[in-house]
């Protein structure tokens, strides 16, 4: 029982930095119809410049900002530089720009910075604590993982359900041309999009880094689980990134706990198999539209 | 007295010429019906009139200003609200949020309650129905919201695009009761591209038929509906 309870508390911590990746995934998909295949890289090199910014001497917070802050920057400048000019052509065109991308930047971090691995601190201690007579396999850090991540939701929750800006990026994500015969300025929203995205990748990148150790390549397998927490839950739907996002990160941590982690890449890939053939378009996608 | 003047409006598809040299004036506090077959052009002429497609030559010209060459947005704010065909209210939007969204650029956040009000006035099903999604809405329902949705901006011209495809025909009489009667109140410049000549023709003051992208009458909507050969030639009944 113990041993259960343990690997779940794993799996929610897991699956909340899943939940972020995907969140930034669907941002952009259902804004412009792109995968954004670079989201994974464009946070690891955003997370490069925060080491730097840590080993200057500033504390944690700062550098945890700066990442933040660089990775807004960073999304919009990619949208305006590389996306931007591809509009109203295929989808396929800017998503294959986003693929080359992703390989551009990797060789580029391993340039600047090489392949060998650094170690990227936490916030808070990473180890298990007890209550009363019970370890339980979950950290202060992991505490933060979740209320980082539960934070980021409510903050997006806000922005699109309470504000003027909000209403105006959801009808451009619904409804362009209407949007726009709304008088809705659609490419300002566009470049937004993409900044909040990226900023949605970096949070998951800083929270994945004290773990997993900070290579050129380090987010490639969770923006993997990513893309299957936002296949799962739908790629147009936030509320599907979040649930997505516990599902994958369960799944994974169960596969882990009792059949072996050299296993949980499968436990992926059988996951989206399974969500694809009982409901394609994932749990929480809207309709596809019909004409009458 | 301002005007939408339309002149030598040609627009093209690749090889395909959808609109050639059309021409023709709507004039406030009218409706200007705009009749043909399917695929006559008419959707694309509305299109050319907010800038969702670029004119090949030839302008539109509202109150003196040249509208073909701006953004949509800009037409926009000149006061031109286009109602598309069928289903363009954002269906995953309540019908508060869908009017909400048409007062945003026009009216400061305290302004905008009292006018969508005047919407919720004007079309009395939505006000019962303002926190439920627009996909549970009737089709009657939708097209009322998406003409509210553009009269929300208080706009200067209305240009709308088969508001009577799919609703029932005593539906389609309460709608068009209703467009008349705002026409004249508000001295509205109404653009009324429609299949269902009967129907437009009894609100218009104004027809233009269009056959394979061009003009082939422009004449007063009496008239035209007088005519019985006319009629029969281009409208089928």
């Amino acid at each position: 029982m113990q041993f259960f309870l343990n690997i779940t508390l794993g799996g929610i911590a897991t699956g909340m930095i899943v939940a972020a990746v995907a969140l930034g995934l669907v941002l952009i998909f259902r804004a412009t119809n792109i995968v954004n295949f670079a989201q994974g890289a464009m946070a690891m090199m955003t997370t490069y410049i925060a080491y730097a910014v840590l080993h200057k001497g500033s504390g944690y917070w700062l550098a945890f900002v700066v990442a933040l802050a660089t990775g807004l920057l960073f999304g919009a400048l990619t949208q305006v530089v590389l996306i931007r000019p591809l509009q109203g052509k295929s989808p396929l065109n800017a998503i294959i720009v986003t693929f080359g991308f992703l390989i551009f930047l990797e060789g580029l971090a391993g340039a600047i910075w090489g392949s060998q691995t650094r170690t990227f601190p936490a916030p808070f201690s990473e180890a298990g604590q007890k209550i009363g007579n019970t370890q339980i396999a979950f950290s202060p850090f992991d505490v933060f993982v979740v209320l980082a991540v539960l934070a980021l939701m409510i903050l997006m929750l806000v922005l699109f359900r309470g504000t003027d800006l909000g209403l105006r990026m959801r009808a451009v994500a619904f409804a362009p041309e209407t949007a726009r015969l709304l008088g809705v300025r659609v490419r300002p929203l566009l470049t937004l999009g993409w900044a909040l995205s990226a900023a949605a990748g970096v949070l998951a990148a800083l929270l994945v880094v004290p773990t997993s150790s900070l290579t050129p390549n380090f987010m490639d397998v969770i923006l993997i689980y990513g893309f299957t927490a936002a296949v799962v839950g739908g790629l147009d739907s936030p509320v599907g990134a979040l649930v997505g996002g516990l599902a994958t990160g369960l799944s994974l941590a169960y596969v882990g706990g009792y059949l072996g982690g050299s296993l949980e890449p499968m436990a992926a890939l059988a996951l989206v198999i399974v969500s694809l053939m009982i409901r394609p378009e994932g749990l929480f996608a809207r309709p596809a539209p019909r004409r009458v | 007295m301002p005007v939408l003047e339309i002149e030598d409006l040609s627009v093209s598809y690749g090889a395909v010429h959808a609109l050639t040299d059309v021409s023709f004036t709507a004039a406030e506090g009218e409706v200007t019906a705009v009749l043909g077959a399917n695929g006559a052009g008419k959707t694309t002429l509305l299109r050319a009139i907010t800038g969702l497609v670029r004119p090949r030559k030839g302008t539109v010209r509202y109150d003196g200003e040249q509208l073909d060459k701006m953004s949509v947005e800009k037409i926009v704010r000149h006061g031109v609200a286009h109602v598309p065909e069928g289903r363009s209210v954002i269906e995953e939007m309540t019908v508060d949020e869908n009017l909400r969204l048409g007062a945003l650029w026009r009216f400061s956040r305290r302004q905008r309650g009292p006018v969508i009000e005047e919407i919720y006035g004007l079309f009395p099903p939505l006000a019962e129905r303002r926190r439920q999604h627009a996909n549970t809405l009737s089709g009657g329902e939708r097209q009322m919201l998406a003409i509210g949705r553009a009269l929300v901006s208080r706009p200067k011209v209305l240009l709308l695009d088969e508001p009577s495809l799919g609703l029932a025909p005593i539906v389609t009489a309460r709608l068009m009761a209703v467009l008349r009667d705002l026409t004249q109140a508000s001295n509205l410049i109404v653009v009324l591209v429609e299949q269902n000549a009967r129907s437009s023709l009894s609100i218009a003051q104004k027809a233009v038929v269009i056959n394979l992208g061009r003009v082939v009458v422009c004449d007063d909507a009496a008239k035209l509906a007088g005519d019985t050969e006319l009629r029969h030639h281009y409208l089928g009944y």
